[in-house]
């Protein structure tokens, strides 16, 4: 056991712990004043399931001994077996990697929560909860870092841009389409209620991301120095590209630069472990334009996938997930991309990122159908119109 | 001269602008209210348990001006602001005596 490891991933757990109620002031600022305590509440919400699934059996289907490449047993099933020895090849506790990981799983479901903003019963929401991360983020966390078949295939994921950014991106699209656009949606203005919560939020998710990259070295070492360089570097360059674009159409929004900031942040997350600054730069370049094109894709496309999941993370994980197979450097981590002579890394990356893609929309999808179907997921249009802070909580945000 | 005062929906405040605006009524205060009708605001139902929400958000728009505008500006107000639901609001109408420019002093009687 090395003290150093310890102390900084108890320190990144916390870090990732704060990016979940991040989450939620990020959206909260997005919606109206009638919904602002429903969205911070689902953040807390997403914290508190996740934590009881992972130990009941969350992190064993993720991290269990291998069934056929697709999921872990139930052999860690309410942390059996797990006490505070050294995890095989590393010089942390075994049990520090269990809550470390539930953060990370906790922070995904509240990034989905994007999809079903100011409609969505929260009864309806802690069942798709539940069934996500038994099928969808459980399975992905299992295929890439619990040895399942796309680690088998070659295919790396440093700090969860196929577990996280992919997943609950396009199960938020998923999700998004099965729900419904709210009341109103294009027939009036929906506007954001509170921009400065918002900047709150993202801050809180930016300083949180250094502990989500840096962390996922899994050891204080220099490859954590270079994952919290490359990510901040990612997320400056990305944020400076939506700027820019908000410049040439008029005014550079504070909501549109942060919403670059964590498309470069959510790109630069695969990569973080294997490319160079040089890399980072190029990563958040990319990410600032095709999520700021994903996003006028939505908008033109009329769905209303609220608070941008799919367009920020869902396509900016893609790419980071993809610009991994071209861009990382050998230097770094011992993986060599296309530019550095690689060829391997390139095919692995494409499979791993389409089969993700493609896995957690239509599961998504078929989810939201059955939480339809059972319990219902939309509140009644009355509700909807007092909002849901009062409606599903009974209370205002501001009295 | 008169304040048409119309207490409407918040979301067909941008509806309400426009269609004033279009007729030549450009200035209006505008104030984020609360309130309730004759329904007493809405009662939601929670399986057999009632929850009341007494006051539901509004948005009240004044505006002054001549006799001769008053029904047209009602007419424009009513039009854009209605869902045919319960709860699109009021129109009150109340005679003003003086409007002073702060800027020149020039009064309009």
């Amino acid at each position: 056991m090395n003290s150093g490891d310890v102390a900084w991933i108890l320190v990144s757990t916390a870090l990732v712990m704060l990016m979940i109620p991040g989450v939620g002031f990020f959206y909260a600022g997005m919606v109206r004043r009638k919904n602002a305590v429903n969205m911070i509440a689902l953040s807390f919400v997403s914290l508190i399931i996740v934590s009881i699934l992972w130990i009941l059996y969350g992190y064993s289907l993720a991290f269990g001994s291998d069934i056929m490449g697709f999921t872990g047993s139930l052999n860690y099933a309410m942390l059996n077996g797990i006490g505070i020895e050294d995890l095989k090849g590393l010089e942390i506790p075994h049990m520090l990697f269990v809550i470390y990981q539930m953060m990370f799983a906790a922070v995904t479901v509240a990034i989905l929560t994007s999809a079903i903003a100011e409609r969505v019963k929260l009864s309806a929401f802690i069942l798709f909860s539940v069934l996500w991360v038994t099928f969808v983020y459980a399975p992905f966390a299992h295929w890439l870092w619990g040895g399942g078949w796309l680690a088998k295939l070659g295919a790396v994921d440093f700090a969860g841009g196929m577990v996280v950014h992919i997943s609950s991106g396009f199960a938020a699209l998923a999700l998004a389409l099965v729900v419904g656009r709210r009341t109103g949606f294009e027939e009036y203005s929906i506007e954001p209620h509170n921009i400065p919560m918002t900047l709150l939020g993202a801050a809180l998710l930016w300083f949180g991301w250094f502990g989500f990259n840096g962390g996922s070295a899994l050891a204080a070492n220099g490859l954590a120095a270079n994952a919290i360089v490359v990510t901040n570097t990612s997320a400056a360059v990305a944020g400076l590209v939506w700027m820019i674009i908000g410049w040439t159409r008029g005014k550079p929004g504070s909501l549109g630069i942060v919403s670059g900031a964590i498309a470069g942040l959510a790109a630069i997350t695969p990569a973080a472990g294997f490319v160079d600054v040089k890399g980072a730069v190029i990563i958040g370049l990319v990410a600032g334009v095709i999520c700021y094109a994903a996003m006028d894709f939505r908008i033109k496309k009329r769905i209303d996938e609220s608070l941008d999941a799919w367009a920020v993370h869902g396509i900016g994980g893609l790419w980071g997930s993809i610009a991994v197979g071209l861009l990382a450097n050998p230097k770094i981590n011992g993986y060599a991309g296309l530019v550095f002579g690689g060829s391997q890394l390139i095919t692995s990356q494409l499979i791993a990122a389409i089969s993700t893609l493609v896995y957690a929309f239509a599961v998504s999808l078929i989810i939201a159908k059955i939480v339809d179907a059972t319990v219902g997921l939309r509140v009644d249009p009355q509700e909807e119109y007092v909002g849901l802070d009062i409606s599903q909580h009974e209370e205002v945000a501001y009295t | 001269m008169k304040m048409v005062i119309a207490v409407i929906r918040p979301e067909k405040l941008e509806c309400v602008k426009k269609a004033l605006e279009e007729k030549g009524f450009v200035g209006m205060t505008v104030t984020e209210v609360k309130g309730r009708g004759e329904q007493k605001g809405i009662k939601l139902q929670f399986r057999g348990r009632e929850v009341e929400v007494d006051l539901l958000q509004k948005t009240k728009i004044e505006v002054v001006v001549s006799d001769k505008d008053v029904d047209e500006v009602i007419e424009t107000i009513a039009t854009s602001a209605r869902t045919g639901k319960f709860g699109d609001g009021r129109i009150f109408v109340v005679p003003v005596e003086k409007s002073i420019k702060i800027r020149t002093g020039e009064e309009i009687i």
